[in-house]
């Protein structure tokens, strides 16, 4: 890793993310059944696929970088600093300190902005462009809900199936296991786990993951329990096909949907749980739980500061209320047993 | 009977001991103590005055079994949480034990009523939302759940506090007095944010139960018989659904004593959420240490004990 820069890897994390989306795509264009479900889904919640897309787009944005390229004249920043393509568009927008949306005089003392009007969500206490900060936001959200699945999804599916395909001993340590996490409150092993590890976005969503994982390990135990006796897995099993093979073949594609949905249904949960942290000050940098921690001090100033726990509150409310929308949706398209649930 | 609940006894038993395993890991083996003496007493400190700190803790010995078997961090700490010695506090060498018990108090003034009132406007909420299925209300009422889960818990404190306390002034914005005629005032606020808070979740939770119970057979039967629509959904389906509704009480019972962190800390009351809240503040691992280990002592006590009787409500569970 010596001598590669992080927004190197940020570059490469971000390139991978979009060749797996593609071939994600190519994967539900493929098969019928995905394909049908990619359409009705299209079909009910078109706008929160949008919203969730321009998010999406936002965070793909601030994650790809790069160095140079900056004007001799900017202040504020490094000449030789890495900046993403969000950085370069908010680039020599710092003010002196607050100014409120569209103002263009500085809120308190009324001195001039060196950019008059053209704040649209006012600056911070920095100066620094409030809609910069959102967007920069954006990602970091992106980051927290992403990276913790990643972690969280493999590990409970690793358990899951395997407690619930081999059974006997290996269920009673996997199902011990989950136990013993799930009795431990939430929040408290949360807290435990970051304050051990040191305070950093990995550390914070290797913590989520941790805490996150029991639920979705339960789920997938518990489906692999049902596969396991279908009539094509003992079938397999029958004809001497080689366990590792029935579980890629036969266990996992059967689980695909549940991992969707599980997803999509956590991921505003984890965003949320960032935001508590961030409060506890043990959050991720520049996030939106960071903005609106920070806000509470403003609301207290006379005349209050708004702009900046609006702005915050709105993207963060903006996001989770399109990932929720869009997880009831696909949670209806894809299982169709909550379906008859709901009727 | 009887082997079914020694068996739910042991395995309750042996999940602790797990929980304590994992305390062990994550606070002595990972953090190693002479980290929490520099954290507590500052990077420039002496060796001599580390070394004080440390034995004036319990925490000077080696850390495994295999290293000393009569004298180790590991046994020390399975003795030590088992009988409930909770040594002193590592940020200001207070006893753990005695801010316990200043603290549950105040917390479960908080959390009591809290539950209590939560449960009864999220329930009756959920029975008419199911009642109305399949129309405009019952649309409507998800789609306002969807919206109130979507708004983070720190947005309705900060929000609540700024409209109801600071703008309209019907409640302080903060504060405790445990005078029992004071004490309404200022636990109005908390507790009427905790509901909103909380209230999308629940009423979405409580609606799906119901509408599964309402698709039920007997259900079907009593509106064959020509019962009333209002009496099949307070007789047959809210009785019926009971023990998802249980369950869901019941988990959230080491919540009780724990108070709420969020709801404590922003609220000045000074129950075991604050005290958590400042362990953070104050890299206080033991006090924190101890906080997960009672709150999971709950937790598992309560389960257990749901176990237990379903064990004697429902024979099948006995025979798993």
């Amino acid at each position: 890793m010596m001598g590669i820069e992080a927004y190197v890897w940020s570059n490469a994390m971000t390139g991978l993310l979009l060749v797996g989306m593609l071939w994600a795509a190519r994967v539900v264009r493929g098969n019928r059944l995905w394909r049908e479900a990619a359409s009705e889904l299209w079909r009910r919640r078109r706008l929160a696929i949008l919203v969730v897309g321009l998010y999406l787009g936002i965070g793909v944005a601030d994650s790809i970088a790069w160095v140079g390229g900056i004007p001799e004249d900017a202040v504020g920043v490094l000449p030789n600093a890495p900046l993403s393509i969000i950085d370069r568009l908010f680039l020599d927008t710092r003010e002196a300190s607050y100014s409120a949306p569209l103002a263009s005089v500085e809120f308190y003392g009324g001195k001039p902005l060196r950019h008059p009007g053209s704040h649209l969500l006012g600056t911070d206490i920095l100066g620094r462009d409030v809609l910069y900060m959102v967007f920069k936001g954006a990602r970091v959200a992106l980051l927290i809900g992403g990276l913790t699945s990643l972690i969280a999804i493999p590990l409970a599916l690793f358990f899951g199936v395997s407690a619930g395909y081999f059974g006997g001993r290996v269920d009673d340590v996997v199902f011990f296991l989950i136990s013993t996490l799930a009795a431990i409150p939430g929040l408290l092993l949360l807290i435990a786990l970051i304050m051990v590890m040191g305070r950093s976005t990995v550390s914070v969503c290797i913590a989520l993951a941790v805490t996150g994982w029991v639920g979705f390990c339960r789920l997938s135990r518990a489906e692999t329990l049902k596969l396991r006796e279908l009539d094509y897995v003992q079938a397999a099993r029958a004809l001497g096909v080689s366990e590792a093979r029935i579980i890629f073949r036969h266990i996992l594609p059967n689980l695909a949907h549940l991992i969707v949905i599980t997803f999509v249904l956590t991921f505003s949960g984890l965003v949320l749980s960032e935001a508590t942290l961030s409060w506890l000050g043990i959050g991720v940098d520049g996030s939106w739980g960071q903005m609106i921690d920070g806000a509470r001090d403003e609301l207290s100033r006379s005349p209050i500061v708004w702009w900046n726990i609006g702005a915050a509150g709105t993207a963060l409310f903006g996001l989770i209320l399109a990932v929720n929308a869009v997880g009831d949706a696909i949670r209806d398209v894809l299982d169709p047993r909550t379906m008859r649930g709901s009727e | 009977m009887g082997a079914y609940v020694l068996r739910r006894l042991a395995y309750g038993v042996g999940v602790v001991l797990g929980v304590l395993f994992l305390l062990f890991v994550l606070f002595f083996a990972v953090t190693e103590p002479e980290d929490i003496a520099r954290k507590a007493l500052g990077d420039k400190a002496p060796p001599e005055a580390i070394a004080v700190w440390l034995e004036n803790h319990g925490y000077d010995r080696p850390l495994w079994p295999w290293q000393d078997f009569e004298e180790n961090l590991l046994f020390d700490h399975y003795r030590r949480m088992l009988t409930f010695d909770f040594g002193l506090s590592d940020a200001d060498d207070s006893p753990i034990v005695d801010r316990i018990r200043a603290g549950a108090g105040p917390s479960l003034t908080l959390t009591v009523p809290l539950l209590v009132l939560g449960l009864l406007t999220a329930i009756p909420l959920s029975l008419v939302v199911a009642f109305f299925r399949e129309t405009y209300i019952d649309r409507m009422g998800v789609f306002l759940c969807v919206l109130a889960m979507s708004v983070s818990t720190l947005l309705y404190i900060i929000g609540g506090q700024y409209v109801i306390g600071k703008l309209l002034r019907w409640y302080p914005i903060s504060g405790f007095d445990a005078d029992p005629m004071m004490l309404p005032r200022f636990l109005a606020l908390p507790i009427l944010i905790g509901i909103l808070s909380g209230v999308g979740g629940d009423v979405r939770f409580y609606r799906t139960v119901f509408l599964e119970e309402s698709s039920r057979d007997f259900v079907r039967t009593a509106r064959a018989k020509g019962a009333s629509e209002p009496r099949i959904m307070a007789r047959h389906v809210l009785r019926n659904a009971m023990i998802p509704i249980l369950t869901r009480v019941v988990t959230a019972i080491p919540f009780l004593f724990m108070g709420s962190l969020l709801l404590e800390a922003f609220f000045g009351i000074p129950g075991l959420g604050s005290m958590t809240f400042d362990a953070i503040q104050s890299n206080d691992f033991a006090t924190l240490r101890t906080m997960v280990y009672v709150g999971a002592l709950l937790f598992i006590l309560g389960q257990v004990a749901t176990d237990i009787s379903y064990g004697f409500v429902d024979p099948r569970v006995r025979v798993e």
